[in-house]
């Protein structure tokens, strides 16, 4: 749970295409889904919803999701998602995230 | 496309409804789940094609369905905590409860009177009437530790049985339901950490449960449960370089054909043949991905085995008697399960990112049919009812 940046990241989203929101909305609803649950609301990992997340450090939850936790079926994602569209998840997510349509 | 096949189906069930539906078994149908859209299609393997859809069926997110014995009716166990019974000859629900808050799946009993049920959330298994879906048994996943567990690879056995682990505890439990409203608990502690699945062989002897946390699996010989639960093919797992995990393997699926089973290796490009009876590897091949599903065919001859992200546009096909694999499949985006028909002259994919069910001839690999589906995920034919651990 290691922030990988010492400032906190923004949800800098000013460059992400829609289509690239779209591809994004669909992996964590389908790929993230698989453990989290397509509606987010938890599987064998844990809720992903506002309410769950609403007290944790966006930086921890992008570090999360971009390092993986160790010891966890969470696995990282930095091959396949850039910090800052990982920053646009967790906003996403912290805020409520989209439908997939 | 829909519309054009909706629609004689639409006269079909009026005409089902006034006069007297024309007489049919349901031994060539099946059940696909929709993910997204809480809805079910109903299969005909006969005809390849679909004869309703069924909506109303909540979060299907992560699916699965146990057969009654008759084949008449799909118990649906969706992520929602919801169990819905369908009746395939009449096209609709005919019943459905809210049975817990996140669940994983199900088991039938080998009598067909229970209906069990795995939850995360709370973690544990209830136990239903299979006719009523009135509760009959509540066991709560309390591990040694003292803390409610997750349910994961929840089986029916013979004997009257239903067998499961604890994905928090490390536990795998069985539970004797002769009475079943005083079910008989054995727990087995310290099986290993993090079981994530668990299947049964066909003969309904061996339990197994993949373990995440630790290389192999735990083994359980149902006939000699005094034997205790002992580590098995501890090559299997994240053994040596690890790769990331990005669907969980499904156990269920593991093939088991004849005496060998054929079992996607967690964590790396592989999938892995080993002897049903002693339980050692016999050979690994490399595949592919990362093996999420490893269905045999009825024969026992092939082994069809699809993958998790990222190479989950592939299907590959492995040949039992020459180990190796004789083809490769692009069958599209999102391949999410593979189901043979009873005698497996066709095998049926869903294809989730394309909106489709493909259909095959696993003889000659050619496609033979298509369907309109919405984000299919799980495909299961009746033939299932009599299939021990299914
Ligand atoms: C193979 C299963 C799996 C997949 C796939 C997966 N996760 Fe996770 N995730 C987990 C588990 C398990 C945990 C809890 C880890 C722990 O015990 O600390 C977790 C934890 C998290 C957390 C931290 C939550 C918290 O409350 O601290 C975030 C954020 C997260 N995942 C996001 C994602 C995203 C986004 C994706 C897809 C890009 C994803 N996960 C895909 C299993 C998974």
């Amino acid at each position: 749970m290691i922030a990988t940046t010492s400032t906190p990241i923004q949800a800098d989203t000013s460059h992400l295409s829609q289509e690239r929101k779209h591809e994004l909305i669909r992996l964590v609803r389908q790929d993230c889904g698989s453990c989290h649950g397509m509606k987010l609301t938890g599987g064998l990992g844990p809720a992903l919803t506002p309410q769950a997340l609403k007290d944790k450090p966006a930086a921890a939850l992008i570090s999360t999701i971009l390092q993986g936790r160790p010891g966890t079926p969470m696995p990282p994602w930095n091959n396949f998602i850039s910090e800052s569209e990982a920053g646009w998840i967790v906003d996403s997510l912290q805020t409520g995230f989209p439908d997939a349509r | 496309m829909r519309a054009s096949l909706l629609a004689p189906l639409l006269a079909l069930s009026m005409l089902a409804g006034c006069a007297t539906p024309a007489l049919r078994g349901t031994g060539d149908l099946g059940v696909v789940i929709e993910r997204a859209t809480g809805s079910v299609q109903i299969l005909d393997t006969t005809h390849r094609s679909s004869l309703a859809k069924v909506e109303g069926l909540g979060d299907l997110s992560h699916a699965s369905i146990s057969y009654a014995r008759d084949e008449r009716y799909a118990y649906v166990f969706g992520r929602d905590g919801g169990l819905t019974k369908v009746d395939i000859l009449r096209q609709r629900i005919e019943r459905r409860i809210i049975q817990g808050g996140n669940s994983i799946g199900g088991a039938i009993s080998p009598d067909g009177t229970l209906v069990a049920v795995a939850n995360y959330e709370p973690g544990g298994v209830k136990v239903f009437d299979a006719n009523d879906l009135s509760l009959v048994a509540d066991i709560p996943a309390v591990g040694a530790n003292g803390k409610r567990s997750k349910v994961v690879g929840l089986v029916d056995a013979p004997g009257h049985r239903f067998v499961f682990s604890l994905y928090d505890a490390g536990e795998i439990w069985v539970a004797d339901m002769h009475d079943p409203k005083q079910p008989v608990l054995h727990k087995f502690v310290d099986i290993g950490e993090e079981p994530y699945d668990g299947m049964i062989t066909s003969d309904g002897r061996y339990y197994a449960a993949g373990l995440f946390g630790e290389d192999g699996v735990a083994l359980l010989d149902l006939w000699n449960l005094d034997a205790g639960v002992k580590r098995a093919l501890v090559e299997f797992g994240r053994h040596g370089e690890k790769l990331p995990v990005y669907k969980m393997p499904h156990l269920e699926g593991w093939a088991a054909t004849g005496n060998q089973v054929v079992l996607p290796a967690v964590g790396q490009h592989e999938v892995i043949i080993a002897d049903q009876n002693t339980w050692k590897e016999i050979a690994r091949i490399p595949v592919a991905g990362q093996a999420v599903f490893a269905v045999a065919r009825p024969d026992g001859r092939q082994v069809w085995i699809n993958f998790a992200f990222p190479d989950n546009d592939t299907v590959q096909v492995l040949d039992l008697p020459s180990r190796s694999i004789v083809k490769t499949l692009k069958p599209g985006k999102g391949v999410l399960h593979l189901e043979f028909s009873p005698r497996g002259e066709q095998v049926w994919l869903s294809v989730r990112d394309e909106n489709r069910i493909e259909i095959y001839d696993p003889d000659s690999f050619a496609r033979i049919g298509t369907l309109p589906a919405e984000s299919p995920s799980g495909i299961f034919f009746t033939s299932r009812a009599h299939r021990i651990g299914l």
